[in-house]
């Protein structure tokens, strides 16, 4: 048996999986975002009318606010993870694994308790309002229910999935090119940018889009954080299938946040390359 | 008069915790001087070096560029440069691009770090399309000349080498180290290279300096180090060497397995008590017919032989642990057999004496 015909029956069970499980799935959420609004089958003339109600009712603005603030947690993590990623990879030995340990150990604990938990100290007469007003007589008011607070969720929860990839991108710095670099007169700064980042890009990256994908996607941190005064499109696309029984519509609204994500991993996967991440080269 | 030393380090002390890497030592460069420090893997040559260039900061002691303390300054303000044992390039930018980088911190502009960087190509014999290749294109040689192109891009007082060439084939180290020796001479820049090779540090050096654990043990031009070590570690740094230990006592000279020729010990000046090394190398030693005679011989049995190429090394046993090896023209030589006794014999002007401190 040759090395290929191998490799197919070894990939067959898995391939089964994903056809069955993704590949299917998506396809008939494509078909129902083409079908007229509020119809339960496929049987029906595409008319992509459910695109044309995304527009007109405006919920390209939901998308474009969950995409906003993905991005402002994205942008915030990388500024956040970089400085501990940089010294977990290159500074730490046995601190490292503690830091590991303690952020992995957290992943424990079910996202919505965590996220609920925050709920309950940043509310009005929560934790920290409530300790404030006794302690000084002045509190913080509620700091939940505005897009503040859903980009903090965003933050938290996602934290370890931009601080291991990044960990991972720093560690892939050799350490005797930056003191070459150094030596040849760079300051701390122009190794930064010169040697650290470029290198330990394609952690950066894989970090990144983890995140930003993430947090578009996400419909917890909006549900508790951001109550019913901030709608992220994953609201929209909950509500739409259940709520509001337009499964067109909601398909619509998957369909369009999957083209842009799925547009972004294209692009931004095109450029780096994860064999090298892996460490297989 | 003596003209001032580019570099020059006195007392320079290095210590890891309880652990003494360097103990005070004293070193001077000379303006465009080819200066190779040897070791053994421990014996703090790489300490110095990183001393050197910056990247370590001494316990204690000073280290002059042209008379100026630098030892406080860090390697970025440092006039001086380093080619690593990896060679440290930037895998993530072209040929160019790596030689350009000096120039870029000082903020020559894009024209004028190419035409360097042709210019640094054209010097290390690298065609100039290989501005615009990748490191990872570039092989072990190449990469070799791209390091020492980067380092020299701007210009620096001193370069320091950290064995760059011990990563490399036997052959192509061979011509790196003619390369470097000839560049040296072209730049006329003053080099500070560390080796645990001696061989190589002969091969390209003006001068140079034996280090162990820590200290010096003895720092001279390769001619005086080949032929006149002061210390039995350095002769036997060298390689190949013969040592016979002599000693003084009451009842007369202990010479071991040598026999002297009548009038040779009363030659050797050796006070009662004092320990003296005879070295002899391999190729001062002579096959004796059985009619002929020298000043100092030995009987041994011959054990085996390596051809060295145009060489052959012998090895004969004398007796009571004692061995010797003689080194001979491939084409000289006459056949052994194995077990066979032979004289072989030396004159005391061909042997180096080492008076153990």
């Amino acid at each position: 048996m040759g090395e290929g015909r191998f490799g197919v029956l070894a990939a067959a069970p898995l391939a089964l999986v994903l056809a069955l499980g993704f590949a299917a799935p998506l396809a008939i959420v494509m078909a129902f975002s083409a079908m007229p609004e509020r119809v339960f089958d496929l049987g029906h003339r595409p008319d992509f009318s459910a695109y044309a109600a995304m527009i007109e009712q405006g919920y390209w603005r939901s998308l474009l606010r969950s995409l906003g603030m993905a991005l402002i947690a994205t942008v915030i993590l990388m500024l956040l993870c970089w400085p501990l990623a940089f010294a977990m990879a290159k500074l730490w030995k046995t601190f490292t694994l503690v830091i590991t340990i303690a952020v992995v150990l957290s992943l424990f604990v079910s996202e919505n308790i965590r996220l609920f938990g925050w709920v309950l100290v940043l509310m009005k007469g929560g934790l920290l309002d409530g300790y404030l007003q006794h302690w000084f007589g002045w509190g913080t008011g509620g700091l939940v229910y505005n897009p503040g607070a859903i980009v903090f969720g965003l933050i938290y929860v996602y934290f370890p999935f931009m601080l291991f990839p990044m960990a991972q991108g720093a560690a892939m710095i050799p350490e005797d090119a930056r003191q070459a670099a150094f030596d040849l007169g760079a300051s701390r700064w122009t190794v930064l940018r010169e040697i650290d980042l470029p290198l330990a890009a394609p952690g950066i990256m894989v970090g990144s889009l983890l995140c930003f994908v993430l947090s578009a996607g996400a419909i917890a941190e909006g549900k508790l954080l951001g109550g019913r005064s901030v709608i992220t499109i994953g609201d929209d696309v909950e509500a739409a299938f259940t709520y509001a029984q337009n499964w067109p519509l909601g398909s619509a609204l998957a369909v369009s946040l999957i083209a842009v994500l799925g547009g972004l991993v294209v692009i931004a996967l095109g450029r780096i390359d994860l064999d090298r991440i892996m460490g297989r080269r | 008069m003596q003209a001032q030393p580019i570099l020059e380090i006195a007392g320079l002390t290095k210590t890891f915790g309880d652990f003494t890497a360097l103990h005070a030592i004293d070193l001077k460069a000379r303006e465009g001087e080819f200066l190779t420090i040897v070791g053994p893997s421990g014996s703090g040559k790489t300490t110095l070096i990183r001393l050197l260039a910056g990247l370590e900061s001494p316990t204690d002691g000073a280290i002059y560029l042209r008379g100026q303390r630098i030892e406080k300054l860090p390697a970025n303000k440092r006039p001086t440069c380093m080619v690593f044992q990896s060679l440290a390039l930037f895998p993530h930018r072209s040929v160019g691009e790596n030689i350009g980088f000096p120039l870029k911190i000082r903020g020559v502009s894009l024209t004028d770090r190419r035409e360097r960087a042709l210019e640094l190509l054209d010097l290390l014999q690298l065609p100039r399309s290989y501005v615009d290749k990748r490191i990872q294109d570039c092989s072990g040689g190449e990469r070799q000349r791209v390091a020492l192109a980067r380092a020299l891009a701007f210009d620096p007082e001193i370069l320091f080498f950290d064995e760059p060439l011990s990563a490399l084939d036997y052959r192509l180290r061979k011509t790196l180290e003619k390369e470097l020796k000839d560049l040296h001479a072209r730049t006329g820049k003053t080099f500070v290279y560390i080796t645990h090779s001696l061989e190589e540090a002969m091969v390209m050096s003006d001068r140079i300096a034996i280090m162990r654990a820590g200290r010096f043990e003895q720092i001279g031009t390769p001619d005086d180090i080949y032929a006149r070590p002061i210390s039995r570690f350095v002769a036997e740094f060298m390689g190949e060497v013969n040592l016979f230990d002599l000693a003084l006592t009451p009842e007369g000279m202990q010479t071991g397995p040598l026999m002297m020729a009548p009038g040779i010990t009363s030659r050797i000046n050796l006070r009662t008590g004092s320990r003296i090394t005879m070295m002899i190398r391999p190729e001062s030693i002579t096959l004796l017919d059985p009619d002929e005679d020298a000043e100092i011989t030995v009987t041994g049995r011959f054990i085996d032989e390596y051809v060295l190429g145009s060489r052959v090394q012998r090895r004969f046993n004398l007796g009571d642990g004692h061995f010797v090896t003689v080194e001979t023209l491939r084409e000289a030589r006459s056949a052994l057999s194995v077990g066979a006794p032979m004289r072989l014999g030396w004159s005391l002007a061909q042997a180096h004496l080492i008076e153990e401190r």
